[in-house]
């Protein structure tokens, strides 16, 4: 296995590149660590299919350096690489039985029958193939075949890392979990790099301990799921993590103020001083539906209160840091939870409420707690 | 308008694909057809179409039979999983096709056409083919012609399956705008529990053929009547386990007790089904009767903003559902609680006993932050 480092690599399929739009990866500067377990995440067109074919050696970057501990493999191909790819659709030899597909790999480097017996008892255990051994490969059901598929990439501990590019799209979805238990638990036991590509965020952040968006040719955030989830570092990764995506937010800082739609945001001097040294063209402001406080009787906020003046609870409601007073547009209630739809100033967003709360119809007071809200320069994370 | 099925049994080959349907749709009505592959979704859709003739029974328009009438003397429009347009016509042909059927005047084609394109967020790719555009667009564009002509009657077979998710939350949402206005019956079938309620209207669940449950979608949600029911509308799958009461504890799975609370003290003695709605059980207590169960973690599966978490016992196999995010690896031993008053409760032979009525208010910052503390 391998750490594998993108050098100011970037790839463009025109002879002439111009500009920015004739990149299908734009130069970037990556190291996927020994042994780690990674997922290249991105809606499709972003590039990532160009990134995985790059560094199995299937697309020759036309600049930079693709470098396998530290060695230039630009030119190698993918055999030379000692790489191994799972694909989409399973890719076994029909006639074999599921033993032989799973002995190839080793039987090709020539390895003993001996040695290659136990290799490949171990690895049918593990991937519960145990009992097909003898079947011809083209009697399996569609998962049994794309787990020998996965079984043929795993039977080597001398690969450098294996690549895999959407492999769980012909599994059942009731199965597709238990898939996805075995490959965490194959990473867990081996340590092989791994690199899991997709587009799906739940196969990406289930699988990877570090996902790698990618939008537009670019890697616009590498980190733990939680990070994308807490923190999305631009506003693609906020819009494209999450059922439903970030809200965003027309902002504005003047006079060493923020404004959000108008409205004053509560805000601390050290965020101010960045804001004033940033260059940006747009500014905006991001929350999460799940960290949009719904203000009602039983917010922390108004218990607090303790009395049932009504003028007292609107003062506060009016007086409070990033309290608003929205429009309630929609209410969906989704069983588990419910997705309410507001309008602040002309700007419609969501707010995720466990499936207790309910929301009144007409206006509704919501507060955005400091902690949760982000401010983007030309869609960037301010930090 | 509205359709009656009336008795409908589909017999294909001496195998039954649906049994014994009666169901009634009103005139502006939005319906969801609920169930896994191969429950009959698509075989109840065609016959509502007159694509198919039922075995039995009838197919009732406006009090009409019209079960022997086929597709083309009814006034019914179909979207499909895959994006079927006119490869070799224009977006604007493939939206105009029905109307020019029609033997509409130019003049009001245009209107329409530009109307409906407007209303799909497809006005800027009338002039081109098909396929030049993406999949989402693609959908749209059959959308669009489903929408045209003013149908009776509009069926969606699973149209979203085949997009990506962002997608499919873009245009499930405009699918409810959509149908707020219109005097056509809109059926739309999914394997999706949560798309049924994104879309609302009223869900039937479908199961091995036959309509076990029919209602607005909140009412079947919340009110199953039997475990089938809760299963199938429920993703991830309601919790079940069997169970016993005595006449001070109730025991799940013959291992784990807790003592009999007031909610479920009026059942009496006996073996029961229970069910607990995998977004009910916890990684901390939240009251006081919560039961602590000892598990490991079989997988974390993570989407994006939320967690599910599988985990078993010697005993018992859970799926908790969480908003945030939580990572583990597999096989920790972690703790779990259950809340003991939010127990659905089924007779041996799956029938709904008790649904759980106690919902304590928990404010949804303290749940959230709390959680992103704990995990």
């Amino acid at each position: 296995m391998a750490e594998i480092h993108l050098r100011q690599l970037a790839h463009s399929y025109s002879a002439n590149p111009q500009g920015h739009k004739d990149y299908a990866i734009r130069e970037m500067d990556h190291v996927w660590e020994k042994g780690g377990a990674y997922a290249l995440l991105g809606p499709s067109g972003c590039g990532k299919s160009t990134l995985l074919n790059i560094i199995s050696g299937l697309v020759t970057p036309s600049e930079g350096q693709i470098l396998f501990d530290g060695h230039e493999v630009n030119s190698l191909t993918p055999q030379q690489r000692n790489i191994a790819q799972v694909f989409q659709f399973p890719v076994i030899y029909d006639t074999m039985s599921v033993y032989d597909n799973l002995a190839f790999p080793l039987r090709n480097v020539g390895k003993t029958e001996a040695e290659i017996s136990a290799k490949v008892k171990d690895i049918a255990y593990m991937l519960e193939l145990e009992d097909v051994l003898k079947k011809k490969a083209k009697n399996l059901t569609a998962d049994e075949k794309q787990k020998v598929s996965m079984g043929r990439g795993l039977v080597r501990d001398d690969v450098s890392a294996i690549l895999f590019d959407e492999p769980l799209t012909v599994i059942d979805p009731h199965l597709k979990w238990k898939l996805r238990r075995k490959l965490k638990q194959i990473h867990e036991q081996f340590n092989i790099t791994m690199v899991y590509v997709t587009h799906d965020q739940l196969e990406a952040s289930t699988f990877a301990d570090k996902i790698a968006v990618m939008y537009g040719g670019q890697v616009v955030q590498f980190g733990t799921p939680r990070e994308l989830f807490e923190k999305p570092e631009h506003t693609f990764v906020g819009y494209f993590i999450g059922s439903p995506g970030m809200n965003f937010f027309e902002g504005s800082f003047q006079q060493n103020e923020l404004y959000l739609e108008g409205q004053l945001i509560s805000l601390d001097k050290e965020m101010k001083s960045k804001l004033a040294i940033t260059p940006y063209n747009s500014l905006k402001l991001g929350i999460r539906p799940e960290f949009v406080e719904v203000l009602d009787a039983n917010s922390p906020l108004l218990n607090k209160l303790n009395s049932n003046d009504n003028d007292a609870k609107t003062a506060l409601l009016e007086s409070c840091a990033n309290c608003f007073k929205c429009e309630v547009l929609l209410v969906s209630d989704l069983g588990t939870y419910k997705i309410v739809t507001l309008k602040l100033g002309d700007t419609e967003f969501k707010a995720r409420l466990p499936e207790e709360q309910t929301v009144p119809s007409g206006s509704v007071y919501v507060r955005f707690p400091g902690n949760w809200l982000k401010v983007y320069a030309d869609e960037y994370l301010i930090d | 308008m509205s359709l009656t099925l009336e008795k409908i049994t589909k017999v294909v080959d001496g195998e039954l694909h649906i049994n014994d349907v009666n169901l009634n749709f009103e005139p502006g009505s939005f319906n969801v057809l609920l169930g896994r592959t191969l429950a009959g979704k698509t075989s109840l859709m065609r016959l509502m179409a007159g694509l198919e003739k039922p075995t039995s029974g009838r197919v009732l328009m406006n009090g009409a039979d019209m079960t022997g009438i086929p597709v083309r003397h009814r006034n019914v429009s179909m979207v499909y999983q895959q994006f079927i347009n006119y490869p070799n016509l224009s977006v604007y042909d493939n939206i105009a096709s029905p109307l020019r059927l029609a033997g509409d005047d130019k003049k009001t084609i245009d209107r329409k056409v530009r109307e409906t394109a407007e209303i799909l967020r497809i006005e800027s790719f009338l002039n081109r083919m098909p396929l030049e555009l993406s999949g989402g667009q693609q959908q749209r564009t059959a959308m669009a012609r489903a929408l045209i002509k003013d149908a009776d009657l509009i069926l969606f077979d699973e149209p979203l399956v085949n997009l990506d998710y962002k997608l499919r939350e873009e245009l499930r949402q405009e699918m409810r705008e959509l149908f707020k206005v219109r005097n056509t019956i809109a059926v739309y079938a999914t394997t999706e529990p949560n798309e049924a309620l994104a879309l609302g209207g009223t869900t039937t669940i479908l199961h091995e053929g036959r309509a076990i449950q029919y209602g607005e979608a909140a009412e079947v949600y919340n009110f199953p009547d039997t475990v089938e029911c809760a299963e199938l509308f429920s993703e991830p799958p309601l919790n079940l386990t069997k169970g016993e009461i005595s006449d001070s504890e109730v025991t799940l799975d013959q291992a784990t007790h807790f003592p009999l609370n007031a909610d479920l003290a009026g059942l009496g003695r006996g073996n029961y089904i229970f069910g607990v709605r995998p977004s009910h059980l916890a990684l901390f207590p939240v009251n006081e009767d919560d039961l602590e169960i000892s598990v490991k973690v079989e997988l974390a599966e993570i989407s994006g903003s939320e967690t599910f978490l599988h985990v078993r016992n010697k005993h018992l196999s859970l799926v908790l559902h969480l908003t945030g995010i939580y990572q583990y690896e597999v096989d920790a031993p972690i703790k779990v609680y259950m809340p003991t008053h939010k127990i659905f409760v089924f007779d041996e032979d799956g029938k709904i006993l008790k649904v759980p009525t106690r919902l304590p208010i928990v404010n949804q910052a303290a749940q959230v932050t709390g959680g992103l503390q704990h995990g």
